[in-house]
């Protein structure tokens, strides 16, 4: 690129070292066999032997893993719909709609968090999986009608349109044309909210309940009652895990993104 | 071309999910948020839950200097974050708008990752770089830079680098949709002109990148003013901020009018800031 200025490279070089370095710490000293402190003692498997064993570990994974498909799965099954819904009724094709689509997303989670603690209690619903589900859910089904929409808008419509002119009926259309064209989207934004679900920790700590501990409840639990190196194995483990997901979501709807992604550039 | 699309939008299991998920989402997060406003106005049970009768008490202790203090805090930290993100993002984002295509794809994916990872064991990561017997320290020792270590977790200054690090990738993704519309020719024309670099920045790039800063701003600006994890983890019990004196009222005090109070002040700004942020032509931008 012309005339970009040196001082900008290395500014960015130094940001995108502040972003990863501390991930790479993290990573490392997960390796580390000392059981106290930082210094290097030799590297060591042992944490993640550890990990692997400790029983109350592999429940969390579990309940981890559920609370994510379930709340995804319920997502994608509502909010797929829902992006086709909106990108075809031109009454709703307001800018409030995205304002209020994404507020759920950009509202500081301890809101949401309280909130439905509170709607919860006070419906004497019991607290565990289901009020969870729920609470990712109302994450999750914005994450996964944004996703859509995005894909709708590149979809070319003359798609949809050859097939009813051919006779098609409007579930023809939608099973055997709309849906096998968002197959990439549906599966980023189903990899992208599993992620996310996986990953939360704020909403999860208002609406769980005993008996409903995931991971990163775990982890916060393990930190609060004191630094023990299997606390960074656990992480390093979260940590990859996350990023091997996203970056496959962002893989995903890129690579089969068809010339109309470069033609909106 | 979006009413071509009606003969999808008329199949019935789409409006079955369009109806459900308005259903949810008002159920599940309209409601809620509205009952906090509800029960900010009601007052403290005996034994820790609501009474339902009428009072400004809650917001009246809100106003508490103590209170205050917590509050002013939290707008402090949130502001100072949201500058020193805009001031460090912007030459990643330039960089990364005007990359060429295969490496703008491999950045932005590297700044996107961490947007999307946990943020709680990021968060603790820092945990171990500024803890007493943390990385920073014992390399500093091991360097001769320091004799003891520096009390570095815990401090103003850790939760500040935290809410940064924990927020940055928030500021750089709309900076860079932002500089990506600024036609490069633009920049050439100030250079024809006799611009210098500087001079190039401050009268075309920056006031072109107005509305790039303008939604950053605000994506850094929500989450910071909220953080519960960062001050918990790297603040310690000493420095509060509003997340965490949430979280103390609801799970610790069970004082729910009070932390409902609490929480409509937060909301009140999020949602005011989210408003204005929509008046702007930002907002007006579905992407």
């Amino acid at each position: 690129m012309k005339r970009m200025p040196t001082s900008f490279i290395v500014m960015s070089l130094l940001v995108m070292l502040f972003l990863y370095l501390p991930v790479v710490i993290l990573i490392a000293l997960s390796f580390n066999a000392s059981t106290m402190g930082v210094a290097w003692k030799g590297f060591t498997f042992q944490w993640y032997e550890k990990l692997a064993m400790d029983q109350a570990i592999l429940e969390a994974t579990v309940n981890s893993v559920v609370i994510a498909l379930a709340s995804t799965g319920l997502a994608l099954i509502l909010g797929v719909g829902t992006a086709i819904g909106l990108e075809t009724r031109q009454g709703v094709q307001r800018p409030w709609v995205n304002m209020v689509l994404v507020l759920p997303l950009v509202i500081p989670e301890i809101l949401l968090g309280v909130a439905l603690l509170m709607v919860f209690v006070l419906c004497q619903v019991h607290l565990g999986f289901g009020t969870i589900i729920i609470g990712h859910m109302v994450f999750n089904l914005p994450l996964t009608i944004v996703i859509i929409r995005a894909r709708l808008r590149k979809l070319d419509p003359a798609w949809e349109d050859a097939a009813r002119d051919l006779g098609a009926t409007s579930w023809a259309v939608l099973t055997h044309i709309t849906l096998p064209l968002l197959r990439p989207a549906i599966w980023g934004a189903g990899l992208l909210g599993f992620t996310v679900s996986l990953d939360d920790f704020v909403v999860t700590f208002f609406v769980a309940g005993p008996g409903s501990t995931t991971l990163p409840l775990k982890v916060f639990s393990m930190i609060k009652t004191g630094m023990t190196p299997e606390i960074n194995a656990l992480s390093a483990v979260m940590v990859v895990v996350s990023m091997v997901c996203v970056g496959l979501s962002w893989f995903v709807q890129q690579r089969s993104t068809p010339a109309s992604s470069e033609s909106s550039y | 071309m979006l009413i071509n699309r009606l003969a999808t939008s008329s199949a019935f299991p789409v409006k079955l999910s369009l109806v459900s998920a308005s259903l949810f989402l008002g159920l599940f997060f309209f409601l809620p948020l509205v009952l906090v406003f509800g029960v900010s106005l009601a007052s403290r049970g005996m034994y820790g839950g609501i009474t339902w009768i009428a009072t400004w008490e809650n917001y009246q202790r809100v106003l508490d200097p103590l209170v205050g203090v917590i509050f002013f805090r939290s707008l402090l930290f949130a502001g100072l974050t949201t500058v020193v993100c805009a001031v460090v993002a912007f030459p990643l984002a330039y960089c990364l708008a005007r990359a060429s295509r295969p490496w703008q794809l491999i950045l932005l994916t590297l700044v996107m990752i961490p947007f999307w990872t946990n943020f709680l064991v990021r968060t603790y990561a820092w945990v171990l770089i500024l803890r007493a017997d943390g990385i920073l320290n014992t390399l500093l020792i091991r360097l001769g830079f320091l004799e003891e270590p520096l009390p570095l977790l815990f401090t103003d200054v850790s939760v500040f680098v935290g809410l940064v690090y924990g927020y940055l990738p928030f500021m750089v993704l709309p900076l860079v949709v932002a500089i990506e519309r600024i036609s490069p020719q633009l920049e050439d024309a100030a250079f024809d002109l006799y611009a210098s670099m500087g001079a190039m920045f401050r009268h075309v790039l920056l006031p072109l990148s107005t509305p790039g800063f303008l939604a950053g701003g605000v994506l850094v600006f929500i989450p910071s003013l909220g953080a519960f994890i960062t001050p918990y983890l790297l603040g310690g019990g000493q420095k509060m901020m509003l997340g965490t004196l949430i979280q103390q009222e609801f799970l610790v005090a069970r004082d729910w009018p009070f932390g409902s109070a609490l929480s409509f002040g937060l909301m009140g700004t999020v949602l005011l800031l989210w408003f204005l942020l929509g008046r702007t032509s930002v907002g007006k931008d579905p992407s």
